[in-house]
């Protein structure tokens, strides 16, 4: 819960006021009310987040870090005071810790980046089974450059992760884990914490990604130990083309910079050049400012809410949906556990996922079909993809009503 | 100009005025569609860009080409039998050169994102590969 009066809404948690929000929320699609349950892919943004957006370049767009005009610094300030926000969302140590990129991907590769220069031959990486693409090609990539070995973490038939093959695959060549915090394909909630702890125990560094995760659960950096963890601010109600690294700074000191560039140097001299301080070694070239800035509203505005008030009106709808779509024949959820974010990863038995979806977006139902970037899970259970259902907290039980019809009307057209 | 088979298929779509009957239409199509056996359900004659897999084949007998395909997914099964209606039994000069527009004038490709439309696009021109490749032959 939020505990300032100053950033909670007078009435708490109000679906109606937080609708009103989402301008998208109120259109139609092929005839019908837009019902969104493809967040999992990307969240709709609040009118807040697209002001700031507005904001920025209708009042105060100029470069920033370097004009001494007023306009140019205060657009730097105000692109550093989201970096102070999300700094405070994820309870970083320093503000310097926090880099913003382009989005997860983008982190993850700039981390894997570096690696290319820190792994040697016969290293090795775990990775896990249910990895987005994102974060299992940048890895493979720096192991095919350097000899290191990419090995991977098994899950069990409901998706978690099999932790005593994690203790059996750890050992003194291990320099990186690499593991989500939510399954993008699934929804299930790794054990983090306990992969950091033993990780670390074996003098391994763990890179979490984070983009499934930031928006429906609270992370505090610090208290998880993580060494590196990311996110995109595009699944925080914030624009596409921004997210955040987080690393450690003795990790990021150390770690080869990615891109050079303007920002990025300290000096340059054609016999060499020496770099910037954190953060911006990391930032080379003029960043997403607009994006930055728009980044620290949605941070702002999810406090408004508070992540409390959010898992627990998601949990809520998971429930709802979880046991109106079993009640279907031949019905099947995958990752069905009970930790798990508000996705429901589904096919029936017999219908190919695409079908499904097809008619579905006939009816106004935006939901993801397919591979969801996450091939080896779809090769774990032998299928072709699924249908995913992914909520936020701006959707409600009417919408999900409207699935599972939606689900029984496509299934008796397709059966 | 539209082929006459296309011409028949326009007519036929036009009957319907919900998006329901067309994908039932589809999807009653692609239930009867003939099967192409296993044997061609290989990457060979897999389509790519496509979410549902497509195995398309050709063969020409007397001048004309035939085509038979099958899919993992219904509605993209009835997409391609549609297709197979509108370019099977012709030359493979008259498939090279035949116009795509019915495809516009039935309303499919209001009704399919980029993603399931790359899938369609992949279909005619998988269509139109078999036909130049035939042609090319018959000149041979």
């Amino acid at each position: 819960m939020c505990k300032s009066d100053l950033t909670c809404r007078p009435m708490g948690f109000s679906i109606d006021n937080i609708r009103a929000d989402f301008p998208i929320l109120h259109r139609q699609v092929n005839g019908k009310p837009l019902v969104y349950f493809d967040n999992a892919a990307t969240s709709q943004k609040p009118q807040q987040v697209i002001d700031a957006l507005v904001h920025y370049y209708s009042h105060q767009n100029a470069n920033i870090h370097r004009g001494v005009h007023a306009l140019s610094q205060e657009a730097t300030d105000a692109y550093e005071a989201a970096r102070d926000l999300i700094q405070s969302f994820f309870n970083a140590k320093h503000r310097e810790e926090i880099i913003l990129t382009s989005g997860t991907t983008h982190s993850i590769n700039l981390v894997a980046h570096g690696y290319r220069s820190l792994l040697s031959q016969g290293d090795e990486i775990i990775v896990g089974q249910a990895e987005h693409h994102s974060n299992i090609v940048p890895w493979q990539m720096a192991c095919d450059l350097t000899g290191a070995i990419l090995r991977v973490l098994p899950m069990d038939q409901n998706g978690q992760l099999k932790l005593d093959d994690f203790q059996n695959l750890l050992n003194t060549k291990t320099k990186l884990v690499v593991v989500n915090q939510v399954s993008n394909a699934l929804g299930t909630i790794n054990p983090i914490k306990t992969i950091i702890d033993l990780a670390h125990k074996q003098g391994a560094r763990v890179l979490i990604d984070g983009a499934q995760a930031s928006s429906h659960i609270k992370v505090d950096v610090h208290a998880l130990d993580v060494d590196y963890y990311t996110t995109s601010a595009h699944k925080m109600c914030g624009p596409t083309g921004v997210g955040m690294l987080y690393g450690k700074k003795e990790l990021l000191e150390a770690l080869p910079a990615y891109q050079g560039g303007g920002e990025m140097i300290k000096e340059v001299y054609f016999e060499g050049t020496t770099y910037a301080g954190l953060p911006h070694k990391f930032e080379a070239g003029t960043p997403n400012i607009a994006g930055g800035i728009a980044f620290g509203a949605a941070i702002k505005y999810l406090n408004s809410i508070g992540l409390d008030a959010i898992a627990k009106h998601e949990d809520e709808l998971l429930q709802y949906a979880t046991a109106g779509l079993k009640d279907i024949d031949d019905l099947i959820i995958y990752g069905d556990v009970p930790d798990k974010t508000a996705v429901i990863s589904f096919n029936i038995n017999g219908l190919h996922p695409y079908d499904v979806g097809t008619l579905l977006d006939q009816m106004g139902i935006a939901v993801r079909t397919g591979q969801h970037c996450a091939q080896p899970v779809m090769d774990f259970y032998g299928i072709p993809g699924t249908v995913r259902a992914s909520f936020a907290f701006y959707n409600t039980k009417e919408e999900i009503d409207l699935l599972i019809s939606g689900v029984r009307r496509a299934v008796s057209m397709l059966l | 100009m539209n082929t006459q088979a296309q011409q028949e298929i326009i007519e036929e779509f036009a009957l319907f005025d919900d998006w329901m009957d067309k994908y039932e239409h589809l999807i009653g199509l692609g239930k009867s569609l003939p099967l192409i056996s296993d044997q061609y359900k290989t990457d060979e004659f897999l389509i790519k860009g496509c979410q549902s897999k497509v195995w398309l084949r050709a063969d020409q007998k007397e001048g004309r080409v035939y085509y038979s395909a099958d899919s993992d997914a219904i509605i993209t099964k009835g997409i391609v039998s549609v297709l197979i209606r509108a370019f099977s039994g012709l030359s493979a000069q008259d498939i090279v050169k035949a116009p795509t527009d019915f495809i516009k004038e039935i309303g499919l490709s209001d009704h399919l994102s980029p993603t399931r439309a790359n899938g369609l696009v992949s279909m005619i021109k998988q269509m139109k590969l078999y036909a130049t490749a035939f042609a090319a032959q018959n000149n041979a």
